[in-house]
């Protein structure tokens, strides 16, 4: 049973930090049909950002961590958006696609050929005290990842659904035109997206980075397996995103100790498989019909 | 003017035929990007100073060397096209690869085209495979391993292990290694877990290791995964004796792995925490050059430098195939030649022997615990 509680534990925070990324997934993809596959190296950079604040500028960690948002805002989200999906876009999906591939490929490899190839240790936001539930030891860092995340997610429902701006933005997503006309400004809607999603990456990015430590290939991971948790979500829905990320935490732990170590990584791959195959629009997606 | 004619001429004729004095050139293949950038960097950074300090010198038989630099980003067939582009530049000696899969892989177009080969590399098929031009920097996991086992069993009391270990190339060599000597001394393994390259989360196998009943687990994954692993380990609270090699208590290691790594335990071959004169004045010589400290495959990495000058002096010109011929069986004295750091041999595999220690991290330093003699 301890066994259990402390998988679970472990599962839900990774699986917590995986669903802050694939939130981000679903929501460019609603607004701008921007399908962004270096949505993992959005993950990846923001924890560079904080430690240049630190090691370079000499910053503490909460300024260095503001100022690695700040920059994620204008680089993730502004910049982006101008640079990158604004011209691409009137061509289609698959070329913007092939851009963001293009961009995931840039980042990483700057963040090599500037910072470093090897891992940077990264400091803990939380205190790593451990205390004991039902025989399983239980850190306070896990606790707090999964708390923050949440706490980001349902933040972000609140606000989307409970707000005049958050209704506009998805006004903005569902039809565009309609919105226009009823007189939303459906461009800034659309860079609040961008904005929202190169935060949700920051808080992803300070999370995760403590575990998995700071290295320029993070996002390869971590862009594979918020793209599956937003297939298996469902890639129009928020909270299907969500319980995405948080079963593929789980289910990545539960396969490594029960099935088999060396097929951990399949896992959530047939997960994908099983959902294509069985509910194509994801466990919470809703269908979307196309006419040719 | 006939004769100015044919003094100019006769004199480029002359200068034509004099040999142009170009460097000898080493290859420098190791893993610069990908997971095994941290152990790559440090020997890279280790075989440079060496060839600098060389150099300034003087040289190898009174020529400079050029160093010519590749990175495998970690993979084996990129570092296999290396190797054979390193011979296609002209290289009369190879230090690297670090990764011993790239090494099974890389070494086979050494060997074909008769090039001595320094790896760091601790797989033992790598010298188990008759290739007379591959020479190793630090032990095998098959000699070093056992070194370690003994003490796990003689001094801390090991009656139950587990091992968790890179299911890789080298991960594959130093399991064997380990579960061998532990049936061999009649040690129960009671828990056995294989990890991937590059694995990040180890949530699922320190839960293991908690379940299991073992008085501790000998831990074999590359340095990046050892941190990673060590973080998890503390995270869960976990109490076992944690008993590697090189790759768990590396500085490398300590450093990601913070306050983490205090506690853990292993052998290794060489350590800038050795009390030994030439050990730490190259260790503080490469701290004020790079401004990190260097682990021990930096020390690899110098060593193998200064033993390629001196073996190529020993031959008297840079023949790669006299010089692979000389090193079998060949002792080199620190005493006599200091670049090597402590007395060196290798045997007629390429396999080396040296002493080594047994250490453990206490307050983010290696603490040299006992030496152990040379098998």
């Amino acid at each position: 049973m301890a066994e259990l509680i402390q998988i679970l534990v472990s599962g839900l925070a990774a699986g917590s930090i995986y669903a802050l990324a694939a939130v981000g997934f679903t929501l460019l993809w609603q607004a701008s049909q921007t399908i962004n596959f270096a949505q993992g190296e959005f993950v990846m950079l923001p924890a560079f950002f904080v430690l240049v604040g630190m090691t370079v500028l000499g910053l503490p960690m909460w300024p260095a961590i503001g100022l690695g948002l700040v920059l994620s805002l204008l680089i993730l989200g502004v910049a982006f958006k101008r640079l990158i999906v604004e011209p691409m876009l009137p061509h289609g999906t698959l070329p913007l696609v092939i851009a963001t591939i293009a961009l995931g490929l840039l980042l990483k490899e700057s963040v090599k050929e500037l910072y470093g190839a090897t891992a940077q240790p990264f400091p803990a936001v939380f205190p790593q005290t451990v205390f004991n539930v039902a025989g399983a030891s239980v850190s306070i860092q896990d606790i707090g990842n999964l708390v923050v995340s949440m706490l980001a997610i349902g933040g972000l429902q609140l606000f989307l659904n409970r707000t005049r701006t958050g209704r506009c933005m998805q006004a903005s997503a569902q039809n565009p035109a309609v919105a226009e006309i009823l007189g939303v400004n459906v461009k800034r809607m659309v860079m609040y997206t961008f904005l929202i999603n190169a935060a949700l990456a920051t808080i992803a990015s300070v999370l995760i980075s403590p575990i998995y430590l700071a290295k320029f290939s993070n996002g390869e991971t971590l862009g594979l397996v918020a793209f599956i948790a937003a297939i298996v979500g469902g890639f129009n829905q928020i909270r299907g995103a969500l319980v995405g990320g948080l079963l593929i935490g789980v289910i990545d732990n539960l396969s490594a100790l029960y099935i088999s170590a060396e097929y951990r990584s399949a896992m959530p791959l047939i997960l994908l498989i099983a959902i294509i195959l069985l509910r194509p629009q994801g466990l919470l997606g809703t269908p979307e019909g196309r006419t040719v | 003017m006939i004769k100015k004619l044919l003094c100019t001429a006769a004199m480029t004729m002359v200068l034509g035929m004099t040999p142009a004095l170009a460097d000898l050139k080493i290859g420098s293949i190791v893993e610069l990007s990908g997971p095994g950038a941290a152990a790559g960097t440090n020997f890279r950074d280790g075989v440079k100073m060496g060839f600098e300090e060389i150099n300034a010198d003087g040289g190898v038989l009174k020529e400079k060397i050029e160093l010519l630099e590749y990175d495998t980003q970690t993979d084996p067939q990129v570092s296999r096209a290396l190797v054979q582009k390193a011979i296609d530049d002209g290289v009369y000696a190879i230090t690297g690869t670090v990764f011993s899969s790239s090494t099974v892989v890389n070494m086979l177009v050494a060997k074909q085209a008769g090039i001595p080969q320094f790896t760091g590399s601790e797989a033992p098929s790598i010298t188990s495979m008759s290739n007379p031009y591959i020479f190793r920097t630090a032990f095998g996991s098959q000699k070093g391993v056992p070194k370690m086992t003994r003490y796990m069993i003689e001094t801390m009391g090991v009656k139950k292990a587990a091992v968790v270990w890179a299911n890789t190339e080298f991960g594959k060599g130093g399991h064997t290694a380990f579960v061998d000597a532990m049936k061999e001394a009649g040690i129960e393994i009671v828990t056995d877990i294989p990890t991937e390259q590059a694995q990040t989360d180890f949530s699922a196998d320190i839960v293991k290791l908690k379940s299991s009943d073992a008085d501790a687990a000998f831990i074999y994954v590359t340095e990046e995964e050892s941190a990673r692993f060590l973080r998890e380990a503390a995270k869960q609270g976990l109490k076992i004796p944690l008993v590697g090699e090189t790759t768990l208590i590396g500085h490398k290691v300590i450093e990601l792995a913070g306050e983490a790594a205090n506690g853990a335990m292993g052998h290794v071959g060489l350590t800038p925490d050795a009390n030994i004169p030439a050990v730490t004045e190259m260790v503080e010589r490469f701290k004020a050059k790079y401004n990190y400290t260097p682990d021990h495959n930096a020390i690899k990495g110098y060593t193998a430098a200064w033993a390629i000058k001196y073996v190529t002096e020993m031959v008297g010109s840079p023949d790669s195939q006299a010089i692979a011929e000389k090193l079998h069986g060949l002792t080199l004295n620190a005493a006599e030649h200091p670049g090597v750091l402590m007395d060196v041999s290798w045997d007629e595999t390429g396999e080396m022997s040296r002493e080594s220690f047994f250490v453990e991290v206490q307050d983010g330093k290696q603490v040299v615990k006992a030496i152990l003699p040379p098998n």
